[in-house]
């Protein structure tokens, strides 16, 4: 069985890659993978420490279950604002939404 | 199943069936353009303000008969103390205020036909922040904290022909998504760590706790930090100016005082509950302390540079959120009922702030600084009571700013924070000089083209009512403190 260090490096790894791409990335939609990513990062952490430690409940599968399908609520309202920026801009790089700062 | 578990959810069914009367009214009640006609605006919203006014003296006090015990529902997901019905009430009489503030830019030709969705998506936001206050479980924290920010980012795009709007939207969601998703991996860490989610269980767990210690403090430090994105308290506060200048101006006042609000209670709730032990406590105390400090101070020195005034209620939101924690310092039973009787003092006042911009807003178009010259010339009453609230919110005596600044104060000194105290201090003589800025603008300078002399509408008039009695009488009035108190409980 695979133990439970490699899955909680491959987690931590995700996690960190979302959050390099949420900074680095210059498209909203790109980001917003990011996210997903970081997202899917703490579902897998969930998921394997109730495998692998706390067998004995389903708190962790089902918080994954649930942080799954609030996230998926969270992208539609994500894309509809950006489509609403885009009918606008005609663009969503991140550059472009500057008309407020400081 | 035992049915009387319902009973403990008297607000939130309450809410709810607010929502669906709404929701079905709408439906019947919004008029389609005929015969080439514009649509004509529904009277959704003062059956909307009723409904919520009817809710808000229906679950005004608590009624248990042990102030201060727990009760649960639903195997622990669910709980409820006496004073969580005191902060929901805070929370819906901000609503109300924010809907009676609503009603005059609701009536715009572009905004009637989207009326009804307004008053349900706020409502929403308001369940949401319920479940949040009331969540004994990671699981209906998280889901509560969600329904009360994801239709929020909707509320804020709500302009949908303005880009600005549109903008401050995509600022919002895209960083309420990241801090969420920090909030989340700090809550996996801490159920890898004890295997629960109940925050009752994860504080015995917790207690004592000597190897995984360094896990435990990285869960800890994710989760004030998601919850920092939600206060906006300083290092996370980047998306707040942006989001508030961009947003709707009655959207901006919801989003300064409603959600910071619950979310500054829930804060002190959890770590109270789920990281009372002694070597976390340091921990998330010498967190807060920075996170205070920075806050306050930072804040303050961009809020003096800001010009549109929205901007400059965004940094003086996170000013005052900083001031909202500082009662969190220490978790005793006093910083609660500081914490609660701070946040309703700055609702009254920070709303009736808005309430005047709102409708200045509507009426001549202007936000900025500049153009609140001369407002005292041509609008004597408004400027009056601008020049109040703002008193409030700097902590000038008589009005209740001052007490509830006095209370937080107290109660963070009391936990054996006097140098944050000090700290705090001399920010609130910093925060008099901007807040005196507009005051200024108004009564000193002179303008070429002042706002023209304008007549409020009646809903204005209703809101702006309710937030002067609240900021003179809730100040002299010394009942209020003393009656929050009974519920208060603390950490131990």
């Amino acid at each position: 069985m695979i133990q439970l260090n490699y899955i909680l490096i491959l987690s931590a790894v995700m996690m960190f890659a979302g959050i390099f791409g949420f900074l680095t990335r210059r498209s909203t939609l790109a980001i917003l993978l990011s996210i997903e990513l970081m997202l899917n990062a703490t579902d897998l952490n969930f998921a394997v420490f109730n495998r692998m430690l706390w067998q004995d409940g389903h708190e962790g599968y089902f918080f994954a279950l649930f942080s799954i399908a609030i996230t998926a609520a969270e992208s539609a309202i994500a894309i509809a604002i950006m489509i609403n920026v885009y009918r606008q801009l005609k663009d969503i790089s991140v550059g472009k939404l500057e008309k407020m700062k400081f | 199943m035992d049915y009387s578990q319902f009973l403990f959810m008297r607000e939130e069914l309450s809410l709810l069936a607010v929502i669906l009367i709404i929701f079905i009214a709408d439906l019947f009640m919004s008029k389609e353009p005929r015969d080439g006609k514009p649509a004509q605006g529904s009277s959704i919203g003062i059956v909307a303000c009723i409904l919520l006014g009817i809710h808000t003296l229906a679950n005004l006090v608590p009624f248990c008969e042990d102030m201060k015990i727990e009760q649960t529902a639903f195997g622990g997901m669910y709980v409820h103390t006496a004073m969580m019905t005191i902060v929901k009430s805070v929370l819906n009489v901000g609503t109300l205020v924010v809907f009676l503030m609503a009603n005059g830019w609701l009536q715009r030709a572009e905004n009637r036909v989207k009326q009804g969705e307004f008053y349900i998506i706020t409502l929403f936001t308001v369940l949401g922040m319920y479940f949040m206050i009331s969540s004994g479980h990671f699981l209906m924290f998280f889901i509560g904290l969600e329904l009360a920010s994801v239709p929020l980012a909707a509320l804020i795009a709500f302009d949908k022909w303005r880009y600005e709007s549109a903008e401050a939207g995509a600022k919002f969601i895209l960083l309420a998504l990241f801090s969420s998703a920090l909030l989340l991996y700090g809550v996996s860490l801490i159920y890898g760590i004890t295997g629960t989610l109940y925050f009752g269980q994860i504080g015995a767990i917790l207690t004592g706790l000597s190897d995984n210690l360094l896990l435990a403090v990285l869960g800890l430090t994710l989760f004030i930090a998601g919850m920092g994105f939600k206060i906006s308290l300083v290092p996370f506060h980047l998306w707040t100016a942006d989001t508030y200048e961009g947003a709707p101006t009655v959207v901006t006042g919801y989003l300064s005082v409603v959600s910071k609000g619950s979310a500054a209670f829930v804060l002190m709730t959890v770590l109270m509950k789920a990281f009372a032990d002694t070597t976390l406590s340091s921990q998330w105390n010498i967190g807060l302390f920075w996170l205070i400090v920075a806050s306050i101070t930072i804040a303050n020195i961009f809020a003096i540079q800001q010009k549109n005034l929205k901007r400059f209620m965004a940094f003086s939101a996170i000013s005052q959120a900083g001031y909202l924690v500082l009662a969190v310092m220490g978790g005793t039973a006093q910083g609660m009922t500081a914490l609660v009787y701070y946040l309703l003092v700055y609702m009254v006042a920070d709303l009736g702030v808005f309430a005047i911009l709102n409708v200045v807003e509507q009426k001549s178009g202007k936000i900025c600084m500049d153009d609140y010259n001369g407002l005292y010339e041509t609008n004597p009453k408004l400027a009056f009571l601008m020049t109040l609230c703002l008193f409030s919110l700097a902590g000038i005596p008589p009005f209740a700013g001052m007490f509830s600044k006095f209370f937080v104060f107290m109660a963070a000194f009391n936990a054996g924070y006097q140098w944050l105290v000090l700290i705090a201090l001399v920010n609130t003589v910093i925060s008099l000089y901007y807040y005196l800025l507009i005051v200024k603008a108004m009564y000193i300078n002179k303008s070429d083209s002042p706002v023209p002399a304008f007549k409020s509408d009646a809903y204005t008039k209703i809101a702006l009512v309710i937030c002067i009695a609240g900021v003179v009488l809730a100040g002299i009035i010394g009942v209020a403190y003393n009656y929050i108190d009974t519920f208060a409980y603390g950490m131990e």
